[in-house]
C-alpha cells in the first residue's frame, strides 16, 4: 500500500526523494479520509516552502484541508494536471496525483519522517 | 436480542467531571465495568438512588457534584457494561426521551433556558464511547460501511460509497437516508390548530387533512427557533417533524406559548425516520406497501403499513427529488432499512449519508438551520416569505416581521456560482465592488451542475441576480456571480 522508498508525515503527506528533489503528495489514507476531492490549491513554481508549514490545500465535497510541507525547499514543479482532474487524487495518490516537486534545501530533515511501515501503523491506529 | 436484565450492581457513582470531559475519561469509566450512560442537569423527574427500568435495562440515577460552569445540580445515570449496549445501540433515543418526557410532566410550563437539562447520551460499539446520540440504525451504519461523524451531537453516517456517487444516485435512481435523528412533536386537542397557528408562521387552521406544510417557529423578534414540517393528521391532531438539534428547544417553545392547553407530546422516541429519495423512490417503496403511493400527492401523507410495520408515509423530502419520508417504530427501522435496500436493488439504490443530503438540499436551495436560517435571521431575509401568512392573525414574531416589511428587509439570501477557481464555503466573506458586504451560508461543489455553488447574505440593494461579486478564499478575492435559484429543479 505505502511505497517503501517514500517518507511520510503524521499529517499524511509523503515525499519521494530522488537526488536533490523531493516529489510530494498526500497519502492513500488522507484521500480516503477526505472523500471525493474536488479542488486543489497549490503554490507557484519558485515559492519557498518550509517544513511543517502549510503550502496548499485540498478540498473535498465537505471540507478544506491544509497540506503541510514534509520538507523545506523551493517548488520546482507543480502538477498542473490536477487543476482539471482533482479526482485523480482519490485514484492514484501515490503516483500520478503527486502535488509538487521540491528542490530540497535541508535534506537532513528527511530523517525525522516516518518509514512506510511506521506510517502504516500510525494511519491504522488513527483509523481505529 | 436481550433477555431479562441481569441484576445491576451499582457501585459508587461517577463524578460529574469524569463524564464532562467525555471520551478520554469515559474510557477510564469503562474499565470499571460500570458505565455512565447519561447525565442530566437542572430539574428533572428522577428519584435519586432509585433503580429504574428503561427499555428492559436497569439503570441508576445518582446525584453528581456541582460542575464548574453549570451551577445547577445534576444527575448521573449509570448502568452495567452489558446493559449499556442495549439502550445505547438499540434504544438510545428511547432512553433519551424517557427522561425528557418524565421531565415534561413536572414542567409543563415554560422553563427558563438555564434550568433546562441537556442530556448527554453516551453510546458506542465495542467499548468505544463516542459521547454522541445514536439513531436506532447506528449499529447497521457502523457495520455496513457508513463513515460516521459527529453531526449536531449525533453519531451519523456522512457517507457510504462517496458523497458524489450517492448524490448522483439520488438524482438518477434512488437513495436511502437514515434521518431518525430528526425530532417529532405531536399536538392534539380541539385548540391544537389555534396553538399551531400562533406558534408557527404558515396557515394551520386552513390546512387540509393529510397534508404537510413547511413552516417556521419564530421568536418574538422574528428570528428562527426552527424550521419545521407540520402534518395535519385529523382536525385536532398534528404531527411536527423538527430539526434534531432543535427538538428540545422547539418543544419548550411550543409549551411556553400553549395558552390553549393543547396536548403537546415530545414524541421522538416513538419514531425512526427513513427518507427514500429519487425518481425510483416510488417504485422501490411500492414493493413494500399496499398504499397506492402514486395517489399521494407532493406534500401529502397517508398512514399505512410498510412491510407490515405501521408507517406514516409522506411524499416530502430534502433533496429536490421526488420521494418519501416514512415515520416508523424504531424497532422496525433496521428491518425496513434492509428491505428497502433489497427492493431498490434493481434500480441501483444506495444507502446515503448526510454529506449527499447536504449537497442535494443545497442544489435545491433548501435552508439548513444554523446556515441559511437561525435565531438572528427572519424568514423574510431568508427568502422564505412564502411560509409566512401575515393575513392569518396574530402569531409569535408577527410584529417584528410587520416592522421589517414596512422598513424594508436589509439583507437577503441569494445564490451564487463561482466564476474564478475556488470554492466559496460557509463563513467566507462576500465582497461587492471591493467592499465586504456579506457572508456565505453554505457553499460547495454541485455534483449535478459540475460547478461550485453557494448561498450568501448580501445587503438587499445588492442582492440582485446576475451581479459580479467576490468571495474571500484564504486571503484572495475570487470572482463569483449572483444567480437565480434553485440551482437545480427536477423535471416534473
Amino acid at each position: 500500500m505505502y511505497p517503501e522508498n517514500y517518507r511520510y508525515t503524521k499529517e499524511h503527506e509523503w515525499v519521494n526523494v530522488e537526488g536533490d528533489t523531493g516529489t510530494v503528495g498526500i497519502t492513500f489514507h488522507a484521500q480516503e479520509e477526505l472523500g471525493d476531492i474536488v479542488y486543489i490549491d497549490l503554490p507557484k513554481v519558485g515559492t519557498h516552502i518550509e517544513l511543517g508549514k502549510t503550502f496548499g490545500s485540498v478540498e473535498s465535497v465537505k471540507a478544506v484541508s491544509d497540506i503541510y510541507a514534509p520538507v523545506s525547499g523551493e517548488v520546482a514543479e507543480v502538477n498542473e494536471s490536477l487543476a482539471d482532474a482533482p479526482e485523480m487524487l482519490n485514484r492514484d495518490p501515490h503516483g500520478a496525483a503527486w502535488l509538487v516537486k521540491i528542490k530540497l534545501s535541508a535534506p537532513e530533515e528527511l530523517s525525522q519522517l516516518l518509514s512506510a511501515a511506521d506510517y502504516q501503523a500510525y494511519a491504522g491506529e488513527e483509523k481505529g | 436480542m436481550f433477555n431479562a436484565p441481569p441484576e445491576i450492581r451499582v457501585s459508587d457513582w461517577l463524578k460529574f467531571d469524569q463524564v464532562d470531559r467525555q471520551t478520554e475519561q469515559l474510557l477510564q469509566v469503562f474499565q470499571k465495568s460500570e458505565i455512565v450512560i447519561g447525565m442530566l442537569r437542572g430539574r428533572h423527574g428522577l428519584v435519586l438512588n432509585q433503580k429504574i427500568q428503561v427499555a428492559g435495562a436497569l439503570i441508576k440515577a445518582t446525584r453528581c457534584r456541582r460542575p464548574e460552569q453549570d451551577q445547577a445540580p445534576g444527575v448521573v445515570l449509570s448502568a452495567k457494561a452489558g446493559q449499556f449496549r442495549k439502550f445505547a445501540l438499540h434504544d438510545g433515543v428511547h432512553l433519551y426521551n424517557y427522561f425528557t418526557s418524565r421531565r415534561r410532566k413536572a414542567t409543563q410550563q415554560a422553563l427558563p433556558i438555564d434550568t433546562l437539562p441537556p442530556l448527554l447520551l453516551v453510546c458506542g460499539l465495542m467499548g468505544q464511547p463516542t459521547g454522541l446520540r445514536c439513531t436506532p440504525l447506528n449499529e447497521i451504519h457502523r457495520t455496513s460501511g457508513g463513515r460516521m461523524v459527529e453531526f449536531g451531537g449525533w453519531d451519523m453516517p456522512v457517507q457510504y460509497s462517496g458523497i458524489i456517487e450517492e448524490h448522483n444516485t439520488v438524482r438518477r435512481a434512488a437513495g436511502l437516508f437514515d434521518v431518525s435523528h430528526m425530532g417529532e412533536i405531536e399536538i392534539r386537542g380541539p385548540e391544537a390548530a389555534r396553538l399551531l397557528d400562533y406558534v408557527t408562521t404558515n396557515a394551520v387552521q386552513k390546512q387540509q387533512l393529510g397534508t404537510a406544510r413547511y413552516s417556521a417557529l419564530l421568536y418574538e423578534h422574528g428570528g428562527f427557533v426552527d424550521d419545521i414540517l407540520v402534518h395535519r393528521v385529523t382536525e385536532s391532531e398534528f404531527f411536527l417533524c423538527v430539526n434534531a438539534s432543535n427538538q428540545e428547544k422547539d418543544f419548550r417553545r411550543i409549551c411556553a406559548l400553549n395558552r390553549w392547553k393543547a396536548e403537546v407530546e415530545f414524541a421522538s422516541d416513538r419514531y425512526a425516520q427513513l427518507a427514500i429519495q429519487g425518481p425510483r423512490a416510488l417504485a422501490t417503496l411500492q414493493d413494500l406497501t399496499r398504499v397506492d403511493l402514486a395517489g399521494i400527492q407532493y406534500y401529502h401523507f397517508l398512514d399505512g403499513a410498510v412491510d407490515g410495520a405501521p408507517a406514516r408515509i409522506a411524499r416530502t423530502g430534502y433533496t429536490g427529488e421526488d420521494g418519501f419520508e416514512i415515520y416508523i417504530p424504531p424497532a422496525d427501522s433496521g428491518r425496513l432499512w434492509n428491505r428497502i435496500l433489497e427492493a431498490g436493488r434493481k434500480f441501483g439504490i444506495k444507502p446515503c449519508g448526510l454529506g449527499a443530503r447536504n449537497t442535494l438540499r443545497l442544489e435545491a436551495k433548501m435552508a439548513l438551520y444554523g446556515h441559511e436560517i437561525g435565531a438572528s435571521i427572519t424568514p423574510l431575509e431568508a427568502d422564505l416569505g412564502w411560509i409566512v401568512k401575515m393575513d392569518k392573525g396574530e402569531f409569535a414574531g408577527r410584529r417584528a416581521l410587520e416592522k421589517q416589511l414596512q422598513a424594508g428587509v436589509r439583507r437577503k439570501l441569494i445564490g451564487f456560482e463561482m466564476r474564478g477557481r475556488g470554492i466559496g464555503r460557509e463563513g467566507y466573506e462576500v465582497f461587492v465592488e471591493g467592499q465586504a458586504a456579506g457572508w456565505v451560508t453554505s457553499g460547495g461543489p454541485s455534483p449535478t451542475l459540475n460547478r461550485n455553488i453557494g448561498l450568501c447574505y448580501l445587503p438587499a440593494d445588492r442582492a440582485a441576480v446576475g451581479r459580479p461579486i467576490q468571495i474571500l478564499i484564504r486571503g484572495q478575492l475570487v470572482d463569483a456571480e449572483t444567480v437565480a435559484t434553485p440551482f437545480y429543479k427536477r423535471a416534473k
